[in-house]
């Protein structure tokens, strides 16, 4: 089974990002910037695969900046076995991300596909749904459990709001992953030395045939609203008190 | 203009969370159109039809739907859009699940989690776990969005009286059938819009400590909530994680006990009204966005607070 998993570079989710000075977008000079967290469960996903003898080939495909290669060698040191980045400086809209990705599973026949449920700098939650649609394939959005159950299906557990839903997906299928799934493993030394190895293509939308022409026009980018300073209260009694008679949000 | 919002429902019950995104619609302004997709759901396009501001009601109803799986109501959906400027839903996973998917069915760029309506073709929304408020324009020709809940009043459901059509119109894709569920059931209200949540973190140490909060929270008529960190140890179920990746409140109290105050959390709870946290590191970061901050071992001071009620 081949298995393909996309992966984002963001900003590193312990950074906090500010407006810049022009307010035209964040300010992302020297950011440390690191594999998209749900990415990274979808990688050790189809790592685990692997070792169960499920996977025999596990392709991760980047679209973004040359430097998008090093967490294209990260994964490869986690396990993925060649790597394939779609060159662009454009920042790329959820649905043209979906469009490089179909061509590429056009061409790799992957049986499951696994993405992040969400990237961390833009919030979307698109790009699986959107893939999805655009091959035509099922989807097991915000997966916490993923079980192949050998007749070419997926059993796939997703978190919802209510609870837990499971589906049973025929493939090729698309899975996104949620932050339980798996709990990611680091990269060994001498894993990220043969990394260095792999093979890496790099191709570029124009050459998937891919328009990457904006749809979405970012206008601004501002501060959310501060709240004003909060006190500390000395015990229960004065919490107590200023919430009855203060904030008035019990009685 | 003319807005299609895709309702949100069990089959039965309208989920709050639609009235929500019907306030975001009446902020774009123009006709609004409602679609219930499921199964035996009449009982819930009868209740949308009363509410006040809304021209039409469409009924898919039929089993295909009753679970509403992305792969058969994306392409329903998107069929029905045809001449709509606007397609809504509310930003639940249902929501997130389906809009997607519709969108690039129409070749359109969804815009996620808008939380203000500035005109009909431009919005804000929270990106970077709501580090900052993107306002961000859309040149599409149909506008697929879905809607932040806490950020749009609900509007009243009573009053209106509008007509309900029947679509017959079935797509039924075999790649992908529904296996099971497990709902939470509880007395309690709804973690989304609840009045007052009180949520438990890491602090907690274990699902007894989450049993004594609930006596807490059950006092206060509260929803319970929970760190990622709660949930990822097994204190709790998924369905209370609040947070970037989980619910967004805007309760009028939300307490926040034995929780850091990770960006990711406050992401998700920091448009509260009034905000309290007690935790026993006076310098966790969740007392710079706490209205009232009370310091201490959280086992001492819950049953304390609870005493006073
Ligand atoms: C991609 C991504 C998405 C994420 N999404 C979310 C999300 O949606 N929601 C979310 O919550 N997190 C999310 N996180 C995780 C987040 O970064 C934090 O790790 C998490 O919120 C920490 O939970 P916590 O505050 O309960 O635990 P901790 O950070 O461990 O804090 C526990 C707190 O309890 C206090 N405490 C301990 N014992 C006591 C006691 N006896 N009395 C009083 N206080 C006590 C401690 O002082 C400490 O401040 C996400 C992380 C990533 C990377
Ligand atoms: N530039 C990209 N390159 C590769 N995969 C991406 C890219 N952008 C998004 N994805 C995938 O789509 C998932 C969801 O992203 P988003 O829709 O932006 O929230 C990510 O976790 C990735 O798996």
């Amino acid at each position: 089974m081949k298995v393909l998993v996309a992966i984002k570079r963001v900003v590193d989710y312990n950074v906090k990002v500010r407006p810049r000075a022009d307010a035209a977008d964040v300010d992302l000079n020297n950011v440390k910037m690191s594999i998209n967290p749900f990415c990274e469960i979808a990688v050790e996903e189809a790592v685990r695969l692997k070792e169960q003898g499920l996977a025999n080939e596990i392709i991760v495909v980047s679209i973004g900046p040359q430097q998008a290669q090093e967490q294209l060698r990260t994964a490869l040191a986690l396990g993925a076995d060649r790597a394939l980045l779609v060159v662009t400086e454009d920042v790329l809209e959820p649905l043209a991300i979906a469009k490089c990705l179909k061509v590429l599973c056009d061409r790799e026949q992957p049986d499951l596909v696994l993405m992040g449920k969400q990237s961390i700098d833009g919030d979307n939650n698109q790009t699986g749904q959107m893939l999805a649609a655009l091959t035509g394939y099922p989807q097991g959005t915000f997966a916490s459990k993923l079980e192949l159950a050998g007749d070419n299906k997926a059993k796939v557990t997703r978190e919802i709001d209510g609870g837990l839903q499971t589906l049973a997906l025929t493939l090729p299928a698309i899975v996104t992953a949620d932050l339980r799934l798996n709990e990611p493993r680091y990269a060994s030394l001498p894993n990220i030395m043969k990394a260095k190895k792999k093979p890496l293509d790099t191709s570029t939308p124009e050459e998937l045939g891919v328009s990457i022409s904006p749809r979405v026009k970012l206008l601004k980018v501002e501060l959310p609203a501060q709240r004003a300073a909060g006190i500390k209260v000395a015990d229960v009694d004065e919490l107590m008190d200023k919430l009855k008679n203060e904030a008035k949000v019990i009685r | 203009m003319s807005i299609l919002i895709v309702a949100e429902h069990d089959n039965q019950d309208l989920r709050p969370s639609t009235l929500n995104s019907i306030s975001a619609a009446q902020a774009i302004g123009g006709d609004i159109v409602v679609l219930v997709a499921g199964s035996d759901c009449a009982d819930v396009a009868d209740k949308l039809s009363k509410v006040p501001g809304i021209k039409k009601v469409l009924l898919a109803d039929n089993p295909v739907y009753s679970h509403h799986l992305a792969e058969n109501v994306a392409p329903l959906v998107a069929e029905i859009a045809e001449g709509f400027s606007h397609v809504l839903a509310p930003a639940s996973t249902t929501g997130k699940n389906l809009m997607p998917r519709v969108a690039a069915l129409l070749d359109m760029q969804a815009i996620s989690d808008i939380s203000e309506v500035i005109s009909p073709d431009t919005f804000k929304r929270p990106v970077y776990a709501g580090n900052v408020i993107a306002t961000v324009q859309s040149s599409d020709e149909v506008k697929v969005l879905t809607v932040r809940s806490t950020a749009f009043e609900a509007v009243v459901a009573e009053g209106g009286s509008a007509t309900i059509e029947q679509i017959s119109s079935v797509h039924n894709q075999d790649n992908c059938t529904f296996i099971g569920q497990e709902l939470a059931v509880s007395e309690r209200p709804e973690l989304t819009s609840a009045r007052v949540v009180v949520a438990g973190g890491r602090g907690m140490g274990s699902s007894e400590g989450f049993a004594m909060l609930e006596k807490l929270v059950d006092k206060l008529g509260a929803a319970m909530g929970a760190s990622r960190a709660a949930v990822d140890a097994g204190f709790v179920p998924n369905d209370m994680q609040v947070g970037q990746t989980g619910k967004i409140v805007a309760p009028e109290l939300y307490i926040a006990v034995g929780i850091s105050g990770a960006i990711q959390h406050l992401a998700g709870m920091k448009d509260s009204k009034v905000i309290v946290a007690i935790n026993k590191d006076p310098e966790a970061p969740i007392f710079q966005v706490a209205d009232y901050g009370l310091v201490g071992d959280l086992f001492e001071l819950i049953p304390a607070i609870e005493a006073q009620l």
